[in-house]
Order: C-alpha cells, then sequence, then structure tokens
C-alpha cells in the first residue's frame, strides 16, 4: 500500500487535493472587507444572519469558507472567536475546512483556537523579515494549519513574475527545511493585482501572476497556488457583468498554468464558453496584455462595459376523454402513462372511497395489475412501465398525508384506550445500490421503477455505495433482499467483497446481481460461492419481477434457490473444464507471433499539433447529429435494429413513442441548454519497443503506455494481437504518433433532482440515457474530426452516419477498461496526459469509474490495419510482465486484472 | 528498546481497563483518602487517578497483572490528572503530582517485567485523557457560541499533565478517548510546546480517538478520515481508536483506517457494548476472536482493551494474534 502526498484538509469532513481535483472554490463573501452585508451583520451583532451567509456560500459550492474579521471598528479577536465557535454549532457549514484569513497574527490564532479541523492559514508572509515569518511558521504548525505565503518579502509586495518566483522559493526552502513542513501543506498566493487600471505598469499584472503560477508549480510540484481573483476586475466594480467575464477567463488561464484553489463568490461564476464571444475576446486581450500597447484593449473593454441582457420561455399542452368514472380515468392515466389529471383525479376517488388507503388498494392497484398484465404478456414495454410507475408515485404521493395522519389517529385512539397497536406488516423491502467506485444507475432505477410498480416497498442507497453501509441498512430496514448493481469491471470485485462480507457478518438475505458488467457466469464461479444463502443474477429489470417473486414465496424460494444452485453448479463446472482445455502460449511467444505489419511502406501522418486542446461547452446540436440510437432502445430493453425498431410488427409502436420522446427531450436538452458537453484531445508523437509497450513524449515528460496482448493458442497465421502493434517500433526509425479523448456530458444534477421530486423516473432515466448517447456522440464526432482534421490521417473520408456507427473508418479509439486494453489503471495516465479532470471536469472513482456517469475516454490509432479486438484471458507470466513493467506490486496488478487472469 | 523496531515485528499489546479492575477491590471513601487526604473537604470517591498517592500498591499490581497477561504496553492511571478535570475534587493543586506518582506505578511494574525477560521490553504510556470540558461544543443549548473552557486553558493543563509523564519517566504520550478533535488539537499543541520550549527530544505520541456511535463520527462531529486528517501534524507514532463502541461496532473504522493512516495503528475496544446494567459482558475469548480477524486482515499494529475489559481478555487476545503479522506501514509516495 502507498499513500500519496496530497494536501489533506478536513472540516467535519475531509477535503482531499488530488492532482484530479477540480480548482477548488474558497468562498469569500464572510469576509468583512469584501462584503458590505456580512461587515454590517457582524459590526450590529447579528450573528444569526451572518451564518446564513457563510451557509449560502457553502450551497452555492463554496469547499472551503474564508472568514476574515479586519475591520478598524471589530475587536477582531472577539469577532473571529465568536463566529467561528457558532460556526461549530452548524453542521451544514461546519463539514467544509475553514480558511482563516487575516492581516493581524493574533487574530489568525485566535481563529485556530477555535477550529477542531485542519484550517489553512491566510497568510504568512516575509514582509517582516524571515524570524517574524518562522515564528509564525511554527505556531500554525503546532496547530496543525496548512498555510498560505504572499509574495511578500521585506522589499515589498512581488509584481513581476521573476520576483513572485524568487520569493516564493526562498519562503518554501525556509518552511520544509527549517521549520519541518510537509511540502503539500504549503500554498501559495503570488499577487492578484488590477488589470485595466490605464496605468501601463499594471497591464501586465495577469500574466506575470498566470506565468508566476506555471513555474511555481514546475518548480514545487507538491505546492498549491491560491488568489484573490476578485482583485484582478477591481477597475470594473459596479459592472457585475464584465467583472464575472473578467474572473471566468482569468481563472481559465490561471488553472490551466496550475493554480489549485481560488477566493471567489462561488454562486457569481459564469461558464468560460458562455461568456458572449466579443466580450471574452476583450476579456482575454486585456487578461494576456495583447493589443494593448497603447491600453487599446483597456478602452475597448471599458468602452463594451454596458451591454446586459436576458431571456425567459414557456410551453402549453391539451386533452379529453374525461367524462368516463372516476376509476375508470384513473386506469387510462395509469395505463397510458398520463400524469396530467392524475392528482385530481386521486383527489376525487380519495373523497368517494371511505379511507385513503381503499384508493391505492382499489382503483390504483386495479389499474397497476392491468399494466402488469400488459407487459407480462409483452404487450407494454418498459419505458411505458416506467411512465406508469411515474403516473402510480404521484397518486400515492397524493395519499401519503392523508394514510400518514389516519395512522396516526389509529395510535392515539389505541394509546387512549390501552390497546395494542398491530399495523400490518406491508409490503416486502427490496434494498438497490450501486456499489462502491461505480457510478452507473440507470439499470438499477430501471430495476427500482419495476419492482416499486409491483408493490414491493424500494430503498434506492443510490452510487458509490459502501458493502458496510448496504448491509447496515439491511439490516436496520429489515428489508428482504439485497440487489446490488455495476457496470464497470472492478465493481464485480466489489460484489465478491460484499458477499463475502455477508457471509461473515452471519445474514442471510438472498443477494440478487445485476448490470452491465455482471454475467451468470461470474456470478456462479466468483460471487455465489462466497454465500451461503442464495446469489441470483438477474439479467434484465423485467426478470427482476419474477426473481424478487420466486425469492419472497415461501414455498418458492425453496426449490428456485435449489434450481438456482444446480444451474451455478453446473457452470463452474463448465468454467473449471472449459478452462482446462483452452491453451496458452507463454507471453515470449505470443510477443514472436505479435502483428506484423509493413512499416517500410507506412508514412505516419503528423497530426496538426501535439499536445491537448480542450472543447468547452461544445455545441449539443452538433454533437446530436452523432447519436447512435440502438444502445438506447437496449437501455429500454427493447431490442432490434434501429431504424428498423421502429416500425417492428411487435414492438414498434412503442419504439417510436419512446424515440418521438426522447428526440422531444432531446430538443429541449439542446435549445434550453440543459448539459455542457466538454472535451479534450491530445496528440503525442510515439513509438513502440516492438513489444507491448508504447512510449510517447509530452514536451519533456517521457510516458510508456502499456498494453496487454492475446495469450489464446491461434489457429496457424492468426497473430496474437496488443494494441501496441499497431505503432510503428522504435527501430523501425519512423516516428508514429499516438492520440486520446476525454469527453463527458456535464450538468445533469439538477434536472435528475427536479424529475425525481416530481416522481418523473420516466424522464429521468430518459435524460440518463440521452446523457450517455450525447457523450458517446460527443467521442464520435471527436474521432471524425480528429481523422479528419485534427490528426487529419483521412482527410478524404467521406462515410455517413451508418459507416460511422459500422465503424467502417480508418483507426480506432479503445476505451482502457475495455476489451483490447482491459487495464483501467491506465486512465490514470490518459487523465494526467490530457489533464481531463480540470479540461472535461471528469473525475476518477477509486474504481476507476469516471464521474460524471455520461463520460468517454480512449486512445486513437490511426494505423489502417488497426482494429478492435479483445484481449480475452492471460497467464500468469502476462501478468508478472505487466506488473514489473508498470512498477505495481504484483497484488495491485492481480487484483485489476482478475476479471481477464485464467 | 526503541518501540518502533518492536512495532516493525510483531503486534504490540496494550493492556485493558483500570477502572475495571480497581472496581474488583470495592474501595470506600476512606480507602481513596488514605493517610495523607483523610481531612479532604470533599468526598473523593471515585477520583480512580488519586490511588496511585494513597493506594500505589493496588495500582501496581493492577499493572502487574496486566503485564502477565502479555501487555508489551501499559497505560498510567492519569485519564483524569489535569487540573480541569481534578477540579470536580477540587484537587487542582495535585495535578502535577497525580501525573508523577502514577508514572512510578507504571513504570515500577513495567521494569520489573523487562527485567525478567528483556527480549519483550515492555512500555509506559503516559495516558492523557479527553477533559470534562470541551472546547468544540456548548454545554449551553440555548448558546451554541457559549465555550465552558478556553483553549488556552486546556493547553495548560494538559501542559502540566505532560511535565508530570515526562519527568515521572513515561516512554509514550497517549492522548486518548479523543471525542472532541479540538481538545486533542490543544494536547498535541501542549506537547510540541514543551519538547520545543525545554529542548528535549520529542517522546513518541500516540493518538486514540473515540468514534461513538454508528454515525462514524466522533461526538464532534468529524468523519474518521476528517479527524485524522486533522491530528496528522503531530507525526505521531499510532493512529488508532478506543473506548465507546465493542470490537464489532469498531471493525469497518479501523478497516478504513488502516488503508488511510501513513503511521502504525491501534485499536482497543470496549468489552461490546453494555447491557441494560451498563456492565460489559463480552467473554475474553469472543473479544479476542474478533480482534484476530483484524490481525488476520492486516488492519493493526497495536491492539487491547478499554472499558470493561479485564487482564483475562488482553491474555486471549495476546494469544490470539500472536500468529499473524502486523500491518505493514504504507510507502510514503513523494510526487503527485
Amino acid at each position: 500500500m502507498s499513500i500519496k502526498p496530497y494536501l489533506r484538509l478536513a472540516g467535519l469532513e475531509p477535503l482531499v487535493m488530488r492532482p484530479e481535483t477540480n480548482f477548488v472554490n474558497v468562498g469569500e463573501r464572510t469576509n468583512v472587507t469584501g462584503s458590505k452585508k456580512f461587515a454590517r451583520l457582524i459590526r450590529d451583532n447579528q450573528y444569526e444572519e451572518a451564518l446564513s451567509v457563510a451557509r449560502q456560500q457553502v450551497e452555492n459550492g463554496a469547499q472551503i469558507l474564508d472568514v476574515n474579521m479586519d475591520d478598524a471598528l471589530l475587536e477582531g479577536v472577539k469577532a473571529m472567536t465568536t463566529f467561528l465557535n457558532l460556526l461549530q454549532a452548524e453542521p451544514d457549514i461546519a463539514k467544509i475546512p475553514i480558511m482563516i484569513d487575516s492581516s493581524k497574527f493574533e487574530i489568525i490564532e485566535a481563529g485556530l483556537k477555535c477550529v477542531q479541523g485542519k484550517c489553512i492559514v491566510n497568510s504568512i508572509s516575509m514582509k517582516e523579515g524571515e524570524a517574524k515569518f518562522i515564528e509564525q511558521a511554527f505556531t500554525c504548525l503546532s496547530y496543525g494549519a496548512s498555510v498560505i505565503v504572499m509574495a511578500f518579502d521585506e522589499k515589498g509586495q512581488a509584481d513581476t513574475k521573476q520576483r513572485k518566483v524568487e520569493i516564493c522559493h526562498r519562503a518554501y526552502k525556509i518552511l520544509t527545511e527549517r521549520v519541518g513542513f510537509d511540502p503539500q501543506d504549503i500554498i501559495f498566493d503570488p499577487n492578484i493585482f488590477a488589470v485595466a487600471t490605464g496605468i501601463e505598469e499594471h497591464n501586465n499584472y495577469a500574466v506575470d501572476f498566470i506565468e508566476a503560477t506555471r513555474e511555481i508549480k514546475q518548480l514545487m510540484p507538491l505546492t498549491k497556488v491560491s488568489g484573490g481573483v476578485s482583485n484582478v476586475s477591481f477597475s470594473f466594480r459596479g459592472n457585475d457583468h464584465v467583472r464575472e467575464a473578467i474572473h471566468s477567463v482569468f481563472l481559465y488561464y490561471a488553472i490551466q498554468a496550475g493554480m489549485d484553489m481560488g477566493i471567489v463568490n462561488a454562486g457569481q461564476l459564469v461558464v468560460y464558453d458562455e461568456i458572449e464571444p466579443s466580450l471574452r475576446k476583450l476579456c482575454e486581450d486585456v487578461l494576456l496584455n495583447r493589443n494593448n500597447d497603447n491600453n487599446e484593449a483597456t478602452e475597448a473593454l471599458i468602452n463594451f462595459a454596458e451591454t446586459v441582457k436576458a431571456k425567459g420561455k414557456e410551453i402549453v399542452k391539451d386533452e379529453k376523454w374525461r367524462n368516463e368514472p372516476v376509476e375508470k380515468r384513473i386506469a387510462h392515466s395509469l395505463v397510458n402513462g398520463i400524469t396530467d389529471y392524475v392528482e385530481l383525479d386521486t383527489e376525487e376517488a380519495r373523497q368517494k372511497y371511505p379511507k385513503p388507503l381503499d384508493v391505492i388498494e382499489g382503483p390504483l392497484m386495479d389499474g397497476m395489475n392491468i399494466v402488469g398484465d400488459l407487459f407480462g404478456s409483452g404487450k407494454m414495454f418498459l419505458p411505458q412501465v416506467v411512465k406508469s410507475a411515474r403516473v402510480m408515485k404521484k397518486a400515492v404521493a397524493v395519499l401519503t398525508p392523508f394514510i400518514e395522519a389516519e395512522k396516526e389517529e389509529r395510535k392515539q385512539a389505541h394509546l387512549a384506550a390501552g390497546t395494542t397497536n398491530e399495523e400490518a406488516a406491508g409490503a416486502a423491502k427490496i434494498l438497490l445500490a450501486t456499489v462502491k467506485g461505480d457510478v452507473h444507475d440507470i439499470g438499477k432505477n430501471i430495476v427500482g421503477v419495476v419492482l416499486g410498480c409491483n408493490g414491493y416497498d424500494i430503498i434506492d442507497l443510490g452510487v458509490m455505495v459502501s458493502a458496510d453501509k448496504i448491509l447496515e441498512t439491511a439490516i436496520k430496514e429489515n428489508v428482504d433482499i439485497i440487489g446490488l448493481s455495476g457496470l464497470i469491471t472492478p465493481s464485480l470485485d466489489e460484489m465478491v467483497h460484499i458477499a463475502h462480507e455477508m457471509k461473515r457478518r452471519n445474514i442471510n438475505l438472498p443477494l440478487m446481481i445485476g448490470g452491465a458488467t455482471t454475467s451468470r457466469m461470474h456470478t456462479a464461479v466468483k460471487i455465489a460461492p462466497e454465500y451461503d444463502h442464495g446469489v441470483v443474477h438477474v439479467l434484465d429489470a423485467s426478470r427482476s419481477v419474477t426473481v424478487a417473486g420466486s425469492l419472497l414465496s415461501k414455498e418458492q424460494k425453496g426449490d428456485f434457490l435449489g434450481g438456482i444452485s444446480n444451474e451455478y453448479q453446473k457452470l463452474r463446472e463448465d468454467f473449471a473444464s472449459k478452462r482446462s482445455v483452452k491453451s496458452f502460449l507463454p507471453l515470449a511467444q505470443a510477443q514472436a507471433n505479435k502483428v506484423f505489419l509493413d512499416w517500410n511502406s507506412f508514412t505516419p501522418v503528423s497530426p496538426s499539433f501535439t499536445g491537448t486542446r480542450s472543447f468547452n461547452n461544445y455545441s449539443l446540436d452538433e454533437i446530436a447529429n452523432y447519436i447512435d440510437w440502438q444502445p438506447f432502445f437496449i437501455a429500454w430493453e427493447l431490442h432490434g435494429r434501429f431504424p428498423q425498431i421502429l416500425s417492428d410488427e411487435k414492438v414498434g409502436v412503442e419504439a417510436t413513442k419512446l424515440y418521438n420522446d426522447a428526440k422531444e427531450l432531446l430538443q429541449k436538452i439542446v435549445s434550453e441548454k440543459w448539459l455542457t458537453a466538454r472535451g479534450v484531445i491530445g496528440f503525442w508523437p510515439a513509438n513502440s519497443n516492438g513489444k507491448d509497450t508504447v512510449t510517447l513524449q509530452d514536451n519533456n515528460e517521457v510516458v510508456d503506455l502499456e498494453f496487454l496482448r492475446q495469450q489464446i493458442k491461434k489457429a496457424a497465421g492468426q497473430p496474437n494481437i496488443s494494441l501496441a502493434d499497431f505503432i510503428a517500433p522504435q527501430e523501425t526509425g519512423k516516428q508514429d504518433n499516438i492520440g486520446a479523448f476525454a469527453v463527458s456530458i456535464h450538468g445533469i444534477d439538477e434536472h435528475i433532482k427536479r424529475f425525481e421530486s416530481q416522481h418523473d423516473d420516466y424522464n429521468k432515466i430518459m435524460l440518463q440515457a440521452l446523457a450517455d448517447r450525447l457523450a458517446e456522440a460527443f467521442a464520435e464526432l471527436l474521432h471524425h474530426k480528429t481523422r479528419t482534421e485534427f490528426w487529419g490521417y483521412a482527410k478524404d473520408e467521406n462515410i455517413t452516419n451508418e459507416d460511422m456507427i459500422k465503424e467502417t473508418y480508418q483507426g480506432i479509439r479503445p476505451a482502457p477498461g475495455y476489451p483490447a486494453c482491459p487495464d483501467h489503471t491506465e486512465k490514470y495516465k490518459l487523465f494526467h496526459l490530457l489533464n481531463a479532470t480540470k479540461e472535461a471536469g471528469i473525475e476518477l472513482t477509486e474504481s476507476l469509474a469516471m464521474f460524471p456517469a455520461s463520460s468517454v475516454c480512449g486512445w486513437y490509432f490511426a494505423h489502417p490495419d488497426s482494429k478492435y479486438f479483445g484481449v480475452g484471458k492471460i497467464t500468469r507470466d502476462q501478468l508478472e510482465d505487466y506488473a514489473t513493467r508498470k512498477e505495481m506490486p504484483l497484488e495491485n496488478a492481480e487484483r485489476w486484472l482478475r476479471p481477464i487472469l485464467d | 528498546m526503541d518501540i518502533r523496531k518492536q512495532l516493525e515485528q510483531r503486534i504490540l499489546i496494550i493492556d485493558g481497563a483500570m477502572g475495571t479492575m480497581i472496581q474488583r477491590h470495592k474501595l470506600r471513601e476512606g480507602d481513596y483518602r488514605g493517610e495523607r487526604f483523610k481531612d479532604w473537604h470533599t468526598d473523593v470517591q471515585g477520583n480512580n487517578d488519586l490511588l496511585s498517592i494513597t493506594q500505589p500498591g493496588i495500582i501496581t499490581g493492577i499493572h502487574k497483572e496486566y503485564l502477565e497477561a502479555g501487555a508489551d504496553i501499559i497505560e498510567t492511571n492519569t485519564f483524569s490528572s489535569t487540573t480541569i478535570a481534578q477540579a470536580d475534587y477540587d484537587m487542582q493543586s495535585i495535578a502535577y503530582e497525580l501525573n508523577i506518582a502514577s508514572a512510578k506505578c507504571a513504570k515500577e511494574a513495567a521494569d520489573e517485567y523487562t527485567a525478567k525477560d528483556p527480549l519483550k521490553p515492555r512500555y509506559v504510556a503516559g495516558a492523557i485523557g479527553p477533559l470534562n470540558k470541551t472546547l468544540s461544543l456548548s454545554p449551553d443549548v440555548n448558546n451554541p457560541g457559549y465555550r465552558a473552557v478556553t483553549f488556552d486553558e486546556v493547553a495548560e493543563a494538559y501542559t502540566e499533565q505532560i511535565k508530570g509523564l515526562v519527568d515521572g519517566g513515561v516512554d509514550i504520550l497517549l492522548i486518548e478517548t479523543i471525542f472532541d478533535t479540538l481538545n486533542a488539537k490543544a494536547a498535541i499543541y501542549a506537547a510540541k510546546k514543551f519538547f520545543r520550549d525545554n529542548k528535549l527530544t520529542e517522546l513518541p505520541i500516540m493518538i486514540s480517538g473515540t468514534i461513538t456511535d454508528a454515525s462514524g463520527r466522533t461526538l464532534s462531529g468529524q468523519t474518521l478520515e476528517a479527524f485524522y486528517n486533522s491530528v496528522r501534524h503531530a507525526r505521531p507514532l499510532s493512529i488508532g481508536l478506543n473506548c465507546a463502541l465493542g470490537a464489532t461496532q469498531m471493525r469497518p473504522h479501523i478497516e478504513e483506517l488502516s488503508q488511510i493512516a501513513e503511521c502504525y495503528t491501534s485499536a482497543y475496544p470496549n468489552a461490546g457494548l453494555p447491557n441494560a446494567f451498563g456492565e460489559y459482558d463480552e467473554q475474553p475469548h469472543e473479544t479476542g476472536h474478533i480482534i484476530e480477524e483484524w490481525a488476520k486482515e492486516g488492519f493493526v499494529n497495536i491492539v487491547g482493551g478499554c472499558c470493561g475489559t479485564t487482564p483475562d481478555h488482553i491474555k486471549h487476545i495476546a494469544d490470539y494474534v500472536k500468529k499473524f503479522k502486523p500491518r505493514q506501514l504504507p510507502v510514503l509516495e513523494e510526487v503527485l
């Protein structure tokens, strides 16, 4: 095991700054020097309200809270102490780390005495000489705080790049060598000063900061860089529109240079790409000091500074069939998935029936039974059932308060009469969770809806749920079945772990396994042997109903599990026997049987640029043209080829409806800008070593990409392929290239939440499915442009969308973790090379799933003979070789490669 | 001998409950007072730390029972030996003396056992308890900003305790049963400052927090990782958990800690959760087997017991974990 030198802060909860951590926002409104409102509240002793300012900052996304009480009219020590003590009693604020901000060290120390978490001190510097600096640093260290060091020395505040770097480096040496600071606990503030002041010497201030940041991060890579962003736009105070644009543009460049965190108003940051292009250009000129020899850029921006606008929108609808009795109307709404009248109708039924529960057990369940019958007989399809569930949920939401009130009434009556209250036991409970490290949950949500429709009580713990939480909840909530879901391969191990834990904790609930990466075989061979009380693989949502039904029926359970257990036993035997039949080549022989390409006649095409290029807020409209619809229908369990499926005899009508709904939602997503597409691509000169390693050159850094090779014994003449075979070997003397990409669709959360609050699972799942499609489409689009333009190795490519889906073009884009390169951990290199977390906003979980879930990444190979394949199983010699190449402990390599180990 | 050498080779055993063992002696007010405090103006029954002065034979005897059971580390009887905690008995003035006396009781017992078997050296850990007043929580629900004590007062009280423990000859400082991280930070602050001001070589510091319930948080609201991040500047010898939970409930937390800690890990849980009478009835072999599994999984370097555990518990734990290798220290990487 190893531990990385990350900056590790804490409030009530930890904040770890990893290389892939996005820019960290430090909330600035709890600062009396920057916020008039906050200053007034503190002066008037209105601490309650002052706390709400802090809470707003957290709600708006501040990850650290800057607190400053430097005001001539305030007793700083007292104000700081009072405010921080009060703040500690507010867990929703105190969860994030505190940055104690003052120019007076006594106020800083007073603050440090109030906070249990690991704080940041803002700031100390050498302005009063080394001795004082060292003394203050010692004090900070003994409270366990990280420090911000201002680029300030005896001579004054540093304004040029060179001075900034010099002072920071001098402070670094003192702190690490003489005080005993860990480098990662040091944060530099190389001074952000106002530009566009009209004074020519100020014009280069932003550039000085950005370039100093770049050099500081190169010289002292473990340290962090921070700054007070709003200073830069000081000349435009009063004009928030322009200021926000300046801040965004400034951050865009400073973050690229390595700025890690900044003091900003978290609620007021515009997205770089959403700034109107003309304004953006003006901001860039001013900040980067371009076209500005005689203050032209400055003047242009000042002239511009008077334009603001807003916009709005609306939609309408209509309907009939409303003259039938209320029961029929409810059934109609359920079967047709119409939500418009269900609340009205449910309320009418509630007044008609003696008890609210009668409405559920009467017309609602009658309607759902019709839905269930139609679904069971294949006359309704999943998308419709999900719509029905949405109607049902809305109806139940109307009734719930009345049912609760009745329950309470009965309870009180029992209490008064001194009798015992025996409420009916209620529906069977099923717990669902996507396992730790995995973020994918479309399938799990569908299963939840379908089971919910069938009368089960669903406890959905969401995504990335630890074994401990799953099992503790299972016991606490007294559930009847546990269902686990996962999409990426490391989730398989986590499921094995959970089964193992269930046994260790003597749990005896049946376990259902589902999700794209799971299989009957894996369940039989790896999971079922860990646990004795029933493990069942469930192929899809519609089957989850019968499985749950069998598991919960006293009569059927024994036979059902007995049958499964026999079936799995047989699968295990098959697996064992098949395994011995397959034969493998030793790695050296497999390498000797690689793909031999004719490198002599091959002329590598140089990409139009090397390094990376990012795409922020790419046009969704354009991306949508690249959507491959077939997987979309598969997600909804409608199987068949697209577009033929639309006219399919059996599912055609429903497929068409689904398609229309999808198009409609997609239209909304695009026109109302619900989602944002972010991506980054890169190209680098590269060669292979003739075996399984591809070495690429990124600026001054040399990166080895490690690939795996097929080892199964092939028919004569068939090669044992590795992706490395598609890159020219060093010995050919030809410089080849490799590329990479990462794309992601952002912004889904708020819409998901909205649909959830409206009990609208249909649109929730639809949106998730569309976001996935858009991410794939974006990848397809960039690959297209890469072939024809960015790399340009197939400039005259002219193919249709169908061809593209059929992948008839030249070159491939395989993803780490998928069959051609099944090791997920190579994603670290890919992310590093592309700076994908910053550039595309994608985080990697501990299982190397990408978050947001709608993300795609991969390598680009250009060779005309490159093709997709599966590595298949490998043997121990390759595992050992691979671990050595990756300098990874064998056991780690084994864990990551377990799915492909023979 | 340097305790780090021992920690590299095997899982070390820390002793069990002091209070539980004192209860067995069924001491009365008079026993607590002894000769010296026979006319003291407040009741002192229950001031267990005082027994190191008035009944040193009993305390030394308990230490020896734990050493006999196989403990490598014994804790001084100083859980409440601070001016702040002793104020309950109006005995602030003897806080320093209590620490010296307790350290001597433990040292005498430990030295005797080290002499018997020099290959198994025994260590004395000076116990620094959490105080009855906390820095992050207000005792007044209507005034959440109020604090019953200040950081400086806490640091001063701990400084005096640390001076007593060091003067009494302890080998390690053990800041334990931390339910408010800020109190622990004051203790760390005091210890670092004490060694620096007196130009002494720092003694190793063990830190042991308390997760109070199933929420997985300390009483003051921190998650385990946040707690660890907040005290790691102490560069402790070990970080661990004790009290409040039985071994069963402690397991997921010690597992998590073993993943994130750069230093050695320790765990000394209670003998299960208390029953309806507030007694601990988990049997020695039960506690032993749960902890055995932690050792097998490689979660721990130091194990033992807290409330309700006895020399018999410690003997079982020691026997069961003997066959397992200690947790390996993680590699500390130097690049991101």
